[in-house]
């Protein structure tokens, strides 16, 4: 009876917990929506749910807010920066993570100084190379930076995947008459699939994120990304206040990330190797 | 069908460490040969060699008379079974048999036959569809069998493939393996650590330490005629019993009494001695019997002592007794040490086999049998066995 009672306190406990996390966290999402859906003159009418739901906002951005031209950037850029880092990075992983060659771990501690290094010292020097080389406010101006920032991360993560993989298996491959490039294509990678997702995820999360770059490295809607837009936003005349635009240009961005994650989440299976060894 | 040569081979790490040491082993068409010893003496490695998964330093292989040092393991045409299986896990049962014939770019009809045909022979047709994660031990060792066999290989090597096994299914397997390599008629090597398994399932045992061949021969010829210390050692369970001897006139006087030495022992030891000299005689548990049953005594000696333990096992009984505390022999210390098998070479306690008829109790004087022509003498410096002729 009793260990019955403190079950049920702990769960009320936990809930309640819990509840409030989850409230603290979605309170600021629920508020971005609910000014992007207000009319302008109602933003300080100090009420949490709209009094009267209007799209002005959203099809503001796009008819004379120009969002259209930045968001097709963030997307081309992000998916092609990711894919990038992701081929370059399941590469390197493999090596770092099977290979013995000299020099190792260097590799990898240099490519975590890379991420760890802070971005903005680099933005002014980028900023003179690209526009000495004539990268600068175009896409491979910005993925440029994007695949050299994500590849640590993807390096690293998939790495650590890679050496979940029993070494045996790839022996055994090799044993089947496999060249070394057929035991990765065939045994490996498909093995790995559950740490490319993840990276995937996280690369293109974060080139998707990026405000640092984008708003250094673009002058025009050529190479703008959409983070970058938001913060040239204006009200339709200089007495007009540009809230309702950002709020409703910051839903629009949230929602291709919910969509990629919500994609690739049901691939993410985990204990994919159960089975290959022992047992 | 293909028979395996190792020429001189040795494998030297980059550290400067030697795992396999002029290794000179020929196995010969439809032979299955055991590669059996202590952990660490080079017997995975000679394997792995074989198949081509580490680089051979010196010396030369040769598969059908061909030089294989340099070829990838594709190129030799050997299949391999894994101790962990080393299963694809993203691949079904047949798609697992099926990798090497597709890589080989057999055409799809022949693997279907094929893998249906191996399926049938390790009674694997009812999980073909499964995947390996969801087999239990004994029906994965059998695909890791199946990928190996399906191809129809010039030789099989095994690497303990049954040591993830319970006890039971290791023993059905281990039959099963000796009958399938029978049937196929092809070259196996067989890597193993269990002297029992060695014993059971190979025509010829190589019992390797520290990077070397100590013996290769039958099992009865391990067993019988042990090159030297280690090999007697490590052949038989229990292990055999070793103690000091000093040898004066013909008899050998040890902590268990003095022995007369039987005329064969007698005429080997003048090929090597002269005069007194320490030896290290080795006595099998299997040597002794409980007096009491023993009903000619005339060829035998006797010696009696407490009863420390005793286990019986049903069809026989083990009795430990304690001998006076004495030296033991230095060379055994060491190879104690070398090979962590202190419960092989046991400190100043013997064990005999008995009868399970034995009337032997704990703790009461047992008078003890044995032929002093089932003795072995070796040499205490470098171990070796002083009756077999060089």
């Amino acid at each position: 009876m009793t260990t019955g009672q403190a079950v049920t306190g702990s769960k009320i406990r936990w809930s309640a917990i819990n509840l409030i996390v989850v409230f603290f966290a979605i309170t600021p999402v629920l508020w971005i929506v609910s000014l992007s859906l207000k009319q302008p003159s109602t933003f300080t009418d100090g009420s949490f749910i709209p009094r009267k739901i209007t799209f002005d906002n959203y099809l503001g951005i796009f008819r004379t807010g120009g969002f259209a031209r930045p968001l097709l950037n963030s997307i081309g850029i992000g998916l092609i920066s990711t894919a990038i880092a992701i081929v370059l990075g399941v590469f390197a992983a493999y090596a770092i993570a099977r290979l013995n060659f000299p020099g190792r771990r260097v590799m990898l501690g240099a490519s975590l100084l890379i991420a760890m290094f802070p971005q903005v010292s680099l933005v002014t020097p980028l900023f003179q190379i690209e526009r000495s080389l004539h990268l600068f406010n175009t896409w491979p101006g910005l993925i440029l930076p994007y695949v050299t920032f994500t590849l640590p991360l993807t390096i690293y993560t998939l790495s650590a995947f890679f050496r979940e993989i029993p070494w045996e298996l790839e022996k055994a491959a090799k044993m089947d008459g496999a060249t070394p490039f057929q035991a990765f294509r065939h045994v490996i990678v498909p093995l790995a699939v559950p740490g490319v997702v993840t990276a995937t995820i996280l690369a293109f999360i974060q080139c998707w994120n990026d405000f640092l770059f984008a708003i250094a490295l673009t002058s025009s809607d050529s190479a703008r990304t959409a983070p970058a837009a938001i913060s040239f936003f204006t009200g339709a005349s200089q007495f007009e206040d540009p809230t309702g635009s950002i709020a409703a240009a910051a839903v629009v961005i949230t929602i291709p990330i919910v969509i990629f994650v919500l994609v690739f989440q049901s691939r993410i299976v985990s204990g994919l190797t159960s089975g290959a060894v022992k047992g | 069908m293909a028979d395996i040569v190792l020429d001189g081979v040795t494998k030297r790490y980059d550290d400067g460490s030697t795992a396999v040491r002029d290794l000179d082993i020929s196995i010969a068409d439809h032979e299955l040969l055991i590669l059996v010893g202590p952990s660490g003496c080079g017997k995975s490695t000679t394997l792995n060699m074989i198949a081509g998964l580490e680089n051979i330093t010196d010396g030369e292989l040769r598969i059908s008379g061909k030089r294989m040092n340099e070829r990838a393991p594709r190129d030799r045409d050997i299949a391999m079974v894994f101790q962990s299986y080393a299963l694809y896990p993203h691949m079904s049962v047949a798609e697992n048999m099926a990798f090497p014939l597709k890589l080989a770019g057999v055409d799809k009809a022949t693997i279907k036959n094929k893998v249906e045909h191996t399926a049938e022979i390790l009674e694997l047709t009812a999980y073909l569809n499964r995947k390996p994660g969801h087999l239990s031990g004994g029906q994965r060792q059998r695909v890791a069998m199946g990928r190996a066999i399906v191809r129809s290989p010039q030789a099989f090597l095994m690497d303990e493939p049954l040591s993830n096994l319970d006890a039971k299914l290791r023993v059905q397997m281990r039959t099963a393996i000796a009958r399938l390599q029978k049937s196929l008629g092809t070259t196996m090597v067989y890597v193993t650590h269990d002297q029992i398994e060695a014993m059971t399932l190979g025509d010829r045992i190589a019992l390797m330490l520290r990077g070397v061949v100590q013996q290769i021969g039958s099992p009865q010829e391990l067993y019988e005629q042990p090159a030297n210390l280690f090999v007697a050692g490590f052949i038989g369970s229990p292990a055999m019993n070793f103690f000091t001897g000093e040898v004066v006139d013909n008899t050998v006087s040890t902590v268990i009494g003095n022995i007369p030495l039987p005329d064969k022992h007698r005429r080997a030891l003048e090929a090597h001695l002269s005069g007194t000299r320490e030896v290290v005689v080795g006595l099998r548990p299997e040597a002794f019997e409980d007096a009491a049953l023993v009903g000619d005594r005339t060829h035998g000696a006797t010696f009696t002592q407490c009863v420390d333990i005793m286990e019986s096992v049903g069809s026989a009984k083990f009795a430990y007794l304690n001998l006076a505390s004495t030296d033991r022999p230095s060379r055994i210390t060491e190879l104690d040490e070398e090979t962590g098998a202190d419960e092989v070479f046991r400190d100043s306690q013997l064990v005999a086999q008995l009868d399970s008829r034995s009337p032997a109790q704990e703790s009461e004087d047992l008078q003890l049998w044995f032929n002093p022509s089932d003795m072995i003498l070796f040499e205490p410096e470098h171990g070796r066995n002083l009756l077999i002729e060089d």
